[in-house]
């Protein structure tokens, strides 16, 4: 089965959207898009390292996201600037970083198109065998933490006094982030991870009335748009990511039309 | 200083800070404050906007670090915190029993109980984000409560409140305090209104400003320098402690649920005795101290 190039897509896509689902509503709680957006542009001089040193590719994005955010996390408590400049800074010094760096390799070709949009025929079966092993991982983490995330989402104070450690919270969730980003960079590519992030959880927001409802649902949204997007990619000969990413936006516009009895919805 | 709730004599402080100081950009957001708090007492944090009644608070439980001075906490203090600012995002759906379970494991008759008691019951599946102001702070506080604390943190605990209802809110809290002799360490969002049960009030200017019982800070010549001689006859404490009730067929209902022809201070149900002001009389309805009993 996993023969078929398409299949192989598929597969490893759903596999994304499904742990992408939770972490994404996080991202939305938190407003954190921003942040989102940096851990996916620094995922280039990630991409580019691993070239450089020979090693793999989601261990490189991995640990340059990491990085990026180990970065941030100081940056932050010496409060000298607000945090959606040093986003600003970190996000796009990485990415032209990492832009300069592909231009210095000239002996390598590396298919730029295909990190920045995504591409569905790159998926190999150790592709699929990284991304549900990931997967499980991070929803495990999910599982396990999942009072404490929460908890720290509603107020760190709240959470310090009472004994969650906001702390470690942060740094668990800066973790699964970068091992999003390196997972599924290969499906969605770097400058969609976001939307993917972003997209499915909005839709979800409107249908359910617990932080764990919302978080399935996200995975719903999310698994259904990667189907979505790459039948159409394939049909219309279009790139992997975009596709997705227009397949999420319209699942987000139908959402909208849904009746709305306006119980605890937005203000 | 020792403090005796129920019989229990207790002389070391739940937290205290000595001769500390909070910087910020430079700046001494408060500096050379000494606070302490008790089992069973209740110490009160007033004084005017940016005094540091927050800062202090903050520091005090550690969510803020001294550059002076020395803090002391409990081992294994379990602390009840309702911050002065809570703001749940509007994308994050939470209902007002799901944010009670997000306190830890406690079964459901417990956050149902905790609930009747702010008087939140019925908004148990209410959503949290359509709330009124005053409701989520019952509901914070209830979920304050619901751990057993030790040691209960309120910034501005009645913030949004009704008149009516923040007496009714004030009772509760020195309730809860009589029930389980924790210490509670309250800041007014009313500068002069202080709750009756207080035992010691802690005037803050970016320092001690002055300290004592709400009687003698009121009184004291550096709450009048700070607030002005206006100020020092509209520092109402407040005694409104209904803890019984008028009924319409004249006889009296008391805290302890048992009914009387007459509400003299000898009849025995009355615990308190420096009231000013210890009953009301309602139409005979109940309303006003419904919580009550």
């Amino acid at each position: 089965m996993l023969d078929d190039f398409f299949t192989r897509a598929l597969v490893a896509g759903i596999g994304i959207a499904l742990c992408v689902g939770p972490l994404g509503c996080f991202v939305v709680w938190r407003r954190m898009a921003y942040y989102g957006d940096t851990m996916a542009h620094s995922a280039l001089l990630g991409v580019t390292l691993s070239f450089l040193f020979e090693m793999s590719l989601s261990i490189g994005v991995f640990a340059i996201a990491l990085l990026v955010s180990l970065i941030l996390m100081g940056l932050q408590r010496n409060r000298s600037l607000p945090t959606d400049s040093l986003l600003g800074i970190l996000s796009h010094s990485s990415l032209a970083i990492g832009l300069v760096l592909v231009a210095f390799m000239t002996n390598l070709r590396v298919d730029l198109d295909s990190y920045l949009f995504g591409d569905i025929l790159a998926v190999s079966k150790t592709d699929i065998a990284v991304i549900y092993a990931g997967a499980v991982v991070i929803i495990a983490i999910l599982v396990v933490m999942w009072q404490k995330l929460l908890v720290a989402t509603l107020s760190e104070d709240l959470a310090l006094v009472e004994g969650f450690r906001p702390d470690q919270s942060k740094l668990v969730f800066m973790v699964l982030m970068a091992a999003v980003v390196a997972i599924a960079i290969k499906i969605v590519g770097i400058l969609l991870i976001t939307a993917l992030l972003i997209i499915p959880a909005a839709s979800a927001r409107r249908f359910c009335r617990t932080p764990e409802m919302m978080a399935v649902c996200a995975s719903m949204f999310g698994s259904i748009a990667v189907a979505m997007g790459l039948f159409g990619s394939l049909e219309f000969d279009t790139p992997s990511g975009p596709s997705i990413v227009v397949a999420a936006m319209l699942i987000f516009g139908v959402t909208l039309m849904a009746p709305w009895k306006g119980e605890g919805g937005w203000k | 200083m020792p403090v005796e709730i129920d019989g229990i004599m207790n002389t070391k402080p739940l937290i205290s800070l000595q001769g500390a100081g909070v910087q910020q950009n430079g700046r001494w957001l408060i500096r050379d404050v000494d606070l302490w708090v008790n089992p069973g007492e209740i110490v009160t944090l007033i004084g005017p906007n940016g005094s540091g009644k927050s800062t202090t608070m903050k520091a005090a439980i550690g969510l803020m670090k001294l550059q002076e001075g020395k803090e002391f906490k409990q081992p294994n203090l379990r602390i009840g915190y309702v911050p002065q600012k809570l703001t749940i995002d509007a994308t994050l759906p939470m209902s007002v029993h799901r944010l009670m379970r997000l306190a830890g494991r406690y079964s459901d008759a417990l956050i149902d109980e905790m609930l009747t008691s702010v008087g939140m019951k019925d908004h148990a599946h209410s959503a949290v984000h359509d709330l009124s102001g005053g409701e989520f702070q019952r509901v914070l506080l209830a979920r304050a409560m619901i751990g057993k604390p030790d040691l209960l943190v309120l910034d501005e605990p009645v913030q949004g409140v009704d008149y009516a209802g923040e007496a009714e809110l004030y009772d509760l809290i020195g309730k809860f305090r009589k029930q389980t002799g924790c210490g509670i360490l309250l800041i007014s969002h009313d500068l002069h209104v202080v709750m009756a049960q207080t035992d010691r009030v802690l005037c803050l200017n970016g320092h001690v400003c002055c300290t004592g019982t709400p009687q003698s800070v009121a009184s004291s010549p550096k709450y009048l320098e700070l607030f002005g001689r206006q100020a020092s006859s509209s520092l109402a404490v407040y005694q409104h402690h209904h803890d019984h009730t008028h009924l319409s067929d004249g006889r009296v209902l008391h805290e302890d649920g048992s009914i009387t022809d007459h509400c003299y201070h000898e009849d025995g149900h009355h615990h308190h005795h420096d009231h000013t002001h210890d009953h009301t009389h309602t139409d005979g309805t109940g309303q006003e101290n419904a919580h009550a009993g």
